[in-house]
């Protein structure tokens, strides 16, 4: 898309064209197979016959992080498990979306401890917040229904820019830290 | 029939075209008859009946990013999907679809060429169809995919012997391997006292059928033999390094291939187009076709939905202790019976 950057403003094309591809990315999340406690067996319970709700909205689990458009954060996360978490996240080719299901990947839950990460959104950005202990099913459709509004109002342009900024300001950041830790 | 070089061009194109949209619909059609069998709904929520669910697809895996891993071997990277792509839409060029036709005036083949080694062909091309899957899994550089192109490798080694041998006794019968005449051959009727029936192979070759049924799953790395991609030890086995249409490109090559092989069995056991009203509208033979191609599709994804994984000693064990032994003991009795026939022995 570098071809087109800042070239034009919003016009027709660009819009619907837009809405051509959100339109595809929100009929066909693919969510990454995997999954961290017992939040886990609620979203196992939402995908079998009797919710049947990642199949009806053309979702399917794809084992490899290269082919998943969508991340379920389904559980406690440990300071152990967030680094892999995050490397899954960085494996995923954008765009990618997060759903944080549970209070425990909200905000830590019950387990305020030394070895429970105070909710995802440390970790990696989340775009939906599931509440419930666990949440049904019922609330996990809800929130993959949220969600679909929230990509159909996607930006591919402002996403790339703001992951550029992001990726600078990484970089300003890691040369201002090597320079202290030289002097 | 001799046509001229542009109608075969359009014959070509059409097919190719139909072969594309009809892949895309039996993804769709997979996932609707297995959401069938496991009591669930399937997609209903884009499009009618989720009709639009195989666009949506499409549309999405454009626009995904395409990711390149830092170790991988770039070139061969970028090229091998496109291998078992191409291979898998080459080997459509010799199956017939019926015979010449008479359209707008002019005689229509309705095939795109009718070489004296048709079936030879189909087996090589698809042989050659597995370097793309054994070369993508080499230089993405990821164990899994690695392990996932060795077996793909080993498996498609022993099943290609199965599949090549269960054909000899069709071979032997006809006395041709052109696809063509194999099904002309199958037009014919015999008759056993009262009955009538139509010659097709599985009537006279029912144990290579099932030899080929089943060669023929393992060629085209379905369940249950789909250990090159086997989710649950391998993650996704040869592609997982693969996003996007990269990714897409395989999944297209692998649907192609199941309808490809249907058809071609369809062609070898079933008669082809041939069946009631075909003699007489060339469109029947083509719906007759269109309905023992599903069969076979149809039978994929029963497996799917029934049979678990082998494991791999198993897989191996299946090949050279029971099949192939099966398929040469096929093709003694058949020969046998040839020679009878042509009254070279006793």
């Amino acid at each position: 898309m570098g071809l087109i950057d800042d070239r034009f403003d919003k016009n027709v094309f660009t819009t619907s064209m837009d809405f051509l591809f959100n339109w595809g990315r929100r009929q066909s999340l693919w969510w990454l197979q995997f999954g961290l406690a017992c939040c886990a067996i609620e979203m196992i319970s939402a995908s079998m016959s009797r919710w049947d709700l990642p199949e009806r909205w053309g979702m399917l689990f794809r084992a490899s992080p290269r082919q998943a458009d969508l991340m379920i954060v389904a559980g406690t996360v440990t300071k152990k498990m967030a680094p892999i978490v995050r490397t899954l996240y960085d494996q995923m080719p954008e765009p990618k979306w997060v759903i944080s299901m549970g209070s425990c990947a909200n905000v830590g839950g019950p387990y305020d401890t030394y070895a429970v990460v105070q909710g995802v959104d440390q970790v990696v950005p989340v775009d939906i917040y599931v509440p419930g202990c666990p949440p049904t099913p019922e609330a996990l459709y809800y929130g993959i229904l949220q969600l679909q509004e929230k990509i159909i109002r996607y930006d591919t342009m402002a996403r790339k820019h703001g992951v550029d900024a992001a990726e600078e300001q990484r970089r300003a950041d890691r040369t201002e830290v090597m320079a202290e830790l030289r002097a | 029939m001799d046509q001229p070089i542009w109608i075969t061009f359009i014959v070509a194109f059409v097919i190719m075209n139909v072969l594309l949209i009809s892949m895309a619909y039996a993804t769709w059609f997979e996932r609707k008859v297995l959401a069938a069998f496991q009591d669930r709904r399937g997609p209903t929520r884009t499009g009618w009946h989720g009709l639009g669910q195989p666009l949506a697809d499409a549309v999405k895996l454009l626009g995904k990013e395409d990711l390149i891993p830092a170790g991988a071997d770039k070139i061969v990277f970028r090229f091998a999907p496109v291998i078992v792509f191409v291979t898998a839409i080459l080997s459509a060029a010799v199956i017939p679809f019926g015979g010449t036709i008479e359209l707008f005036g002019r005689e229509i083949n309705l095939y795109i060429t009718d070489l004296n080694v048709g079936a030879l062909f189909i087996l090589a091309v698809g042989s050659a169809g597995v370097y793309g899957i054994i070369l993508g899994a080499w230089s993405s550089a990821n164990r899994y995919s690695l392990l996932g192109g060795l077996r793909s490798a080993a498996q498609v080694v022993s099943y290609e012997i199965v599949l090549g041998l269960s054909l000899v006794g069709i071979f032997i019968l006809t006395g041709s391997l052109s696809l063509k005449s194999i099904m002309e051959r199958q037009a014919e009727t015999i008759s056993l006292g009262p009955i009538d029936l139509p010659n097709w192979f599985i009537l006279s070759q029912p144990l290579a059928f099932i030899l080929f049924i089943v060669a023929a799953v393992a060629e085209t790395n379905r369940v249950p033999f789909d250990l090159p991609e086997a989710e649950t030890e391998l993650v996704a086995g040869f592609h997982t390094e693969y996003s996007g249409f990269r990714f897409s490109l395989y999944f297209l090559g692998e649907y192609i291939n199941m309808i490809v092989v249907s058809l071609f069995a369809s062609t070898l056991f079933l008669g082809g187009p041939n069946g009631p009203g075909s003699d007489t509208y060339w469109g029947l033979g083509l719906v007759w076709l269109f309905l023992k191609a599903l069969i076979f599709m149809f039978f994929y994804v029963w497996l799917r939905a029934t049979i678990p994984r082998f494991r791999f000693d198993q897989l191996m064990g299946v090949a050279w202790k029971v099949l192939l032994p099966l398929t040469l003991a096929n093709i003694l009795v058949t020969g046998f019976i040839r020679l009878i026939a042509n009254g070279e022995v006793f």
